[in-house]
């Protein structure tokens, strides 16, 4: 086995949970069952229904990269706010680095508030 | 967190499914192979996405199975170095905070990238944030296993696992992890995630411990 290309791209988390939905639901269907492949997309699914990507659509993940575009944030950032919106001005600091010299104080309150129009907080 | 990595095999069909179509049998066979397994610099596979490329097949002599170079892509865990992710508290030891993520486990925090300044609770057996309350008192904030954490990837290492002996020989069984994360919490909006949450309400005092901890 050969690796071309480790890094051939990126996938959200509400990619992976579409793509192993599917599989999960397709294998119980044919009832074959191949360990570890069970094994794995039970525990991922589980894992990734406890974050937002449960509540996201393909739609409402290409409105948002569509409204933080003017933000000149790199790709693995827009990335990271897909899989973890950020709702606080710290969130922010962590997922932009230097992002008090990249982003103004409006920018912040903005993407906020982008953030929370298209992916509304989960009532816990 | 996830990654497509592309590859490259060559797949043996045995004759006994040659009934169902090649791509069914490559799938189910990539995945068997691979699925839940870490490739060494690459990451944790998780599940197949395509087949880009199938190949002539070939039936070599003496071997009734027929062999067909693969092209595929491969769902793979594998967090970019700087990312943030989210995940429960395992356990907590001298060494510092394991952290799992479901269907991953070897993530560890280690002591010198915990919250300053923390201590080793060996009662709870937990590690404990002694948060500065700025009048020289200290408010404790326990990690406790269970909780929610999030925590910065970084560093990842890679590790050469040698395959395992037959089932049911006594062979040392090795327990080393293929492959481990390093994180870290040392930084503002790091750490628990209730820690964090409780600061929200009053968003006056949260803005003034920020700087506190720029600083």
């Amino acid at each position: 086995m050969e690796t071309i290309n480790a890094h051939a791209a990126f996938l959200c988390n509400y990619e992976v949970m579409q793509i192993l939905q599917q599989l999960k639901d397709s294998t119980q269907k044919k009832h074959k069952r191949e360990g570890s492949l069970a094994t794995v997309t039970y525990e991922t699914v589980h894992y990734l229904q406890d974050t937002e990507c449960k509540n996201q659509s393909e739609q409402s993940i290409q409105k948002f990269l569509e409204a933080i575009k003017k933000f000149k944030l790199t790709k693995m950032e827009k990335l990271m706010m897909v899989n973890t919106p950020p709702r606080t001005e710290l969130e922010i600091q962590l997922i932009v680095q230097e992002s008090e010299e990249r982003l103004s104080e409006e920018d912040v309150r903005s993407i906020i508030d982008i953030v929370n129009e298209i992916f509304p907080a989960i009532a816990t | 967190m996830f990654v497509l990595s592309e590859m490259k095999d060559v797949i043996r069909v045995t004759p006994e499914h040659f009934h169902q179509s090649l791509s069914e049998s490559i799938t189910t066979l990539l995945n068997r192979k691979l699925a839940n397994k870490v490739v060494l610099n690459v990451g944790l596979c998780i599940a197949l996405f395509d087949i880009t490329y199938i190949g002539h097949s070939y039936i070599f002599p003496g071997d009734g199975s027929s062999h067909t170079e693969v092209k595929f892509r491969y769902i793979v865990f594998r967090p970019i170095v700087e990312e943030i992710l989210i995940g429960k508290i395992r356990s907590c030891s001298r060494e510092g905070v394991h952290v799992t993520i479901g269907f991953f486990d070897d993530i560890l925090i280690p002591v010198n990238a915990l919250q300053h300044p923390s201590r080793f609770d060996e009662t709870d057996q937990a590690w404990v944030w002694e948060y500065p309350k700025g009048d020289g008192e200290k408010h404790d904030l326990f990690m406790d296993s269970g909780e929610s954490i999030r925590f910065r990837v970084t560093s990842e290492a890679f590790e050469e696992s040698l395959p395992t002996g037959p089932p049911g020989t006594e062979c040392p069984v090795q327990t080393i992890a293929p492959y481990r994360l390093i994180g870290g919490i040392n930084e503002p909006g790091l750490g628990l995630l209730s820690w964090w949450e409780s600061q929200e309400q009053d968003e006056d005092g949260d803005d003034n411990e920020d700087q506190e901890n720029d600083e």
